[in-house]
């Protein structure tokens, strides 16, 4: 009798997994449909970012009728908790459980990375709407790989140039270590220093460790005429309100990639008014376009866009010009590739380009903190291309 | 390293220190008192700083008052909390064995930061210090020192000194101190010992959820902040020696210096020094530095 | 005799060598990550179940072993399963010799937290040093292989790999348990003090158990590197190590089969609480169904999941003899399969 009760146990496991993958299998099988497949954070630190470049997505493909090129769209979705040691398995999950057509994901680098492998290996369609590891669109990048945000060099490089205009000579810059902290300073630094400047201290911080009075000190100590630098999400609202606090705001101007005041302007109050940064969008740049889809936006999901809303749309952008040229057909990377070369993205944030490594080619604004909003005042870089090292496209 | 920077830095690390003592205590005196490994711990934390963004709005519109009466509410209510927590679910914990425990308490975290999620979601949030407490006081010529900060330290030290008091000097404290060496013997004497853990437990939630409350303007408010503090405040409470508040306190201020002075001094050392310092000082002494009590 | 426990593995074994065969691609990934996870647990169980030593910080070894995978191979051709995987173990149960003979000076839950502080000095030398290539992981370009007739980069060849290898560890963990080794860590772990007052000197076998335990880790963490084709040092965070403590004691400690087990249903917990086939917009809430079935298998499994089809028939056996249900003796002190 116990022999039959173990079996009985262990064919009964087997049987409630065969199910649930046979349900999900079934409900992958229609034909015709377009097979768009979601890798996101839908929880943790980044939850907020996925879900808002989710909604910029549907909104365009909710434009376009619910079809891109003829076809239905049906999503599928995966928590990717950005946690890069489970990625290769929540991709896979999107790959060849649910055989999806077109992968859209994700926001943290390592994520990407992940993903970015397996779409290479499998040759599925990968839109990447925020993970800016340089590596995506350069060591990785492959036909049909593309990435409708940015890449972490882009802001750097586009501040660098701003700083050394602006005749600052000595700066201190400081991040968090990892790919997106590292990558932007490099970005930065090879702009700044071809302009003249000097980097007198490179200060950084495990990622995601938030404690940065210590480092503080040492600013001061340094006694730079500028700081440079890119923190994102919680960490970007502690340290502009930590960075004013120290009353180092006053004494010694601070600039950043975008991401410092993105998202975040909110939680930081006052301590971010008048902090300039350079990213590729902004709150207030009045056109037509940007105007309509904040509009649309704010009216479908009761939230205001952001940078990331923008990405999420525009990925859905680019997917349909490059399937309206094959009709549909997502295997078809070389004839996608070719389109969205040839293609300028009517985006919220300005017309861009795709570059041959598949990385936009955008103008970078340089924007100022207003009244709870990045204002727009100027052009930091127009037109900036990522060198796309190590890519052999 | 000049005078000032110097200094600046010591008192960077004091305010850590007593913050993370703050949480920890908490952990050891559960841990100590009653014998259970509480993985949740982090989670109250995270607890108590989403209340102090989402309950000083709902305080401001009822009773008018500001940040010092959300700090009230959220503690009456963060005791009211514990004391359910620990008759619904934790009591059935005291009998198991430590690692199930651990099974039952990463269930618990879990749910926490599910139901978190669900209830005010996953944004990160900033709170504001209360207007009194805003300014800075300048320290040396180019840095200043925010006030608020200097406040965390005093309510960590009013309550550290608070606890010696209540540990040593009045009735509850002896009965905490006995339950804690000797469960057997204190029931038999006639005391209830099961309403003495309900309240050391629910003292210990209280005392986390201020913790995070009272953190929540200088740390930003998001979610996994629980698993953060979680590690380190087991860290403090092996390395000062189980159910020792003396030793929590002792292991919390050298942790908030030798972590401060590291980013600076070593900044790719700076993770894990921490855990070269515990691993140290345990293979020193196995036991913690102090005994319980 | 009752061989039941026996037919159930050979079963077990038996379904996972014809699963190939009824599986579409995406089972027969999960089949094969469960599987590493799987030997990943059995390493654990040695040390937690046998020997009664609550380590924290297995999920070092877990990436020493697939950081040794990537970091060997060479970067223009497949490198050779021959020396890489010894290598992997080697590496793995060297940095547990390191380990074991520092903290077994430590008991309890102070022996717990060192463990977690060696494991965690591992994941920030590789986290903040430029030796593991950083934070957002490395690429394994080519996946080793073994000539011609060994090519891990095919799904079905990596899946029979795996399953020999987790087959071989079964096996070993369980001719090492009827030895006298591992009858003198069961006996560790029921009563040390009394061990040693017969004369018994612990510390080289609770030594021993850690190396071994290492070793095997490593090889879950070379078949982990392969299998992914990418190493990041998340695999060696606390969270990893939580994860696999999690496993075997859903399993049911005591019990080589409950590594197994848990290994099983963990992973399929969390598909099926991720599934939006049947969820719906509540699958991204689904730590909460994960964390809820968590708390109640501990409180009515206390003996894990190995301990159900007991506890069902005690129950049927008590119905039966209108008796109070008999719970059977207490936690795995078998040390059997």
């Amino acid at each position: 009798m116990t022999i039959s009760l173990t079996t009985l146990a262990r064919r009964g496991a087997q049987v409630l997994a065969l199910t649930a993958l046979a349900a999900s299998m079934a409900a992958a099988q229609t034909p015709g449909k377009l097979k768009v497949g979601l890798m996101l954070p839908y929880t943790g630190t980044f939850a907020s970012l996925g879900t808002a470049i989710e909604n910029g997505f549907r909104q365009h493909v909710t434009e376009l009728g619910g079809k891109i090129a003829g076809r239905e769209v049906e999503y599928f979705k995966v928590d990717d908790e950005s946690d890069p040691s489970k990625a290769t398995d929540n991709v896979n999950k999107l790959i060849k459980r649910d055989q999806v057509d077109v992968l859209i994901g994700s926001v943290h680098s390592g994520v990407a990375m992940a993903m970015a492998k397996a779409a290479k290996e499998s040759g599925t369609l990968l839109i990447v709407p925020n993970a800016g590891a340089d590596a995506v669109t350069g060591a990785m990048c492959s036909q049909n790989i593309f990435r409708s945000s940015f890449s972490n060099w882009q802001p750097g490089y586009a501040m660098g140039e701003v700083m050394a205009k602006k005749g600052i000579k000595k700066v201190v810059t400081i991040t968090w270590k990892y790919a997106a902290g590292d990558e932007t300073v490099r970005g930065f630094k090879e702009s700044f220093e071809k302009g003249g400047g000097t980097v007198v201290k490179e200060l950084s911080l495990p990622f995601p460790n938030v404690e940065f009075q210590g480092l503080l000190t040492e600013i001061a100590a340094a006694k730079p005429d500028a700081v440079f630098t890119f923190f994102a999400g919680g960490g970007a609202v502690k340290f502009v309100k930590d960075y004013a606090a120290a009353g180092l705001k006053k004494s010694i101007p601070l600039y950043g990639s975008g991401f410092l005041t993105d998202g975040t302007l909110d939680a930081q109050g006052a301590d971010a008014d008048g902090l300039f940064t350079a990213l590729h969008y902004a709150d207030s740049l009045e056109t037509k376009r940007d105007n309509a889809f904040r509009l649309t936006y704010a009216k479908t999901y009761k939230l205001q866009p952001d940078v990331y809303a923008v990405q999420g749309y525009d990925a859905a952008q680019m997917l349909a010009i490059g399937l309206n040229a094959t009709k549909g057909d997502a295997s078809k990377a070389a004839e996608i590739s070719a389109a969205l070369g040839k293609a300028t993205i009517d985006s919220p944030r300005g017309p861009f380009t795709i570059s041959k490594a598949h990385n936009p080619v955008q103008d970078f604004y340089l924007r100022q903190v207003g009244t709870k909003e990045n204002k727009k005042v100027g052009i930091a870089s127009a037109k900036l291309e990522d060198p796309a090292r190590g890519c052999k496209l | 390293m000049d005078l000032t920077t110097f200094l600046i830095q010591c008192l960077n690390s004091l305010q850590y220190g007593l913050l993370l003592f703050l949480v920890a205590s908490g952990l050891t005196l559960i841990f100590g008192i009653m014998g259970v490994i509480n993985l949740a711990h982090g989670s109250f934390y995270m607890v108590g700083a989403y209340l102090a963004f989402s309950l000083a709005p709902v305080v401001g519109a009822t009773i008018g008052g500001g940040f010092f009466a959300t700090l009230l509410v959220g503690v009456v209510l963060a005791v009211l909390f514990g004391y359910f927590l620990e008759w619904a679910f934790f009591s059935f914990l005291y009998e198991r064995e430590h690692l199930q425990q651990v099974l039952m308490t990463y269930g618990l975290i879990l749910v926490f930061e599910e139901v978190r999620s669900l209830l005010v979601g996953d944004d990160v949030h900033g709170v504001a210090p209360p207007d009194l407490l805003n300014g800075s006081i300048a320290l040396g010529d180019m840095m200043t020192y925010p006030v608020y900060r200097l406040f965390i330290s005093g309510v960590c030290l009013a309550l550290a000194l608070g606890m010696y008091f209540v540990f040593t000097r009045t009735r509850l404290g002896m009965m905490i101190r006995a339950g804690s060496t000797n469960r057997e013997m204190v029931q038999s004497l006639g005391i209830d010992v099961k309403f003495l853990y309900r309240v050391v437990f629910a003292a210990g939630v209280a005392i986390a959820v201020l913790a995070g409350m009272v953190a929540a303007p200088v740390s930003s408010v998001y979610p996994g902040m629980g698993s953060t503090v979680l590690i380190i405040c087991f860290v403090v409470v092996v390395i000062g020696g189980i159910g020792s508040i003396r030793g929590a306190l002792f292991a919390s201020l050298l942790i908030g210096f030798v972590d401060t002075f590291g980013k600076v001094m070593l900044p790719s050392a700076a993770g894990v020094l921490v855990y070269v310092l515990m691993a140290l000082i345990l293979l020193w002494k196995p036991d913690g530095l102090f005994k319980a009590g | 005799m009752n061989y039941s426990k026996q037919i159930f593995v050979a079963l077990a074994f038996l379904a996972l060598a014809v699963f190939p065969s009824m599986s579409g691609q995406y089972g027969l990934d999960l089949a094969t990550k469960i599987m590493v996870f799987a030997i990943f647990a059995l390493s654990l169980e040695l040390l937690v179940g046998t020997t009664g030593l609550v380590c924290f910080g297995q999920a070092a070894f877990l990436g020493i072993g697939a950081y040794s995978a990537v970091l060997l191979s060479p970067s223009d051709q497949a490198g050779s399963v021959l020396w890489l995987l010894p290598a992997a173990m080697l590496l793995a149960g060297g940095y547990a010799l390191a380990v074991g003979a520092l903290s077994l000076r430590t008991k309890g839950v102070y022996f717990i937290m060192v463990t977690l502080a060696f494991a965690q000095m591992a994941y920030y030398v590789v986290h903040d040093t430029p030796l593991g290539g950083g934070t957002d992981g490395i690429y394994l370009l080519m996946k080793p292989g073994v000539g011609d007739w060994l090519d891990l980069e095919q799904p079905l060849v990596l899946y029979r790999f795996t399953l020999a290898c987790l087959l071989a560890t079964f096996a070993f963990l369980a001719l090492l348990g009827r030895s006298r080794f591992g009858r003198a860590l069961a006996g560790i772990r029921v009563n040390e003090q009394r061990m040693r007052a017969t004369g018994f000197s612990t510390y080289p076998y609770k030594l021993a158990a850690f190396v071994i335990s290492g070793a095997l880790a490593g090889l879950a963490g070379f078949l982990f590197a392969v299998k992914d084709g990418f190493v990041n040092p998340e695999l060696m965070s606390w969270h990893v190590s939580g994860e696999v403590l999690i496993i075997v004691i859903l399993g049911g400690l005591g019990h080589l089969r409950g590594a197994l087990i848990g290994a099983f249903a963990f992973a399929l917990l969390q598909e099926f609480f991720k599934s939006e086939a049947i969820f719906g917009e509540f699958a991204k809430h689904w730590h909460l169904g994960l964390g809820f079935t968590i708390i109640a298998s501990v409180a009515l499994l206390p003996r894990g999941l190995v301990g159900v089809p007991g506890q069902i028939a005690a129950r049927l056996r008590g119905a039966a003899l209108g008796a109070p249900a008999d719970a059977g003796p207490a936690g795995g002190n078998h040390g059997g399969h």
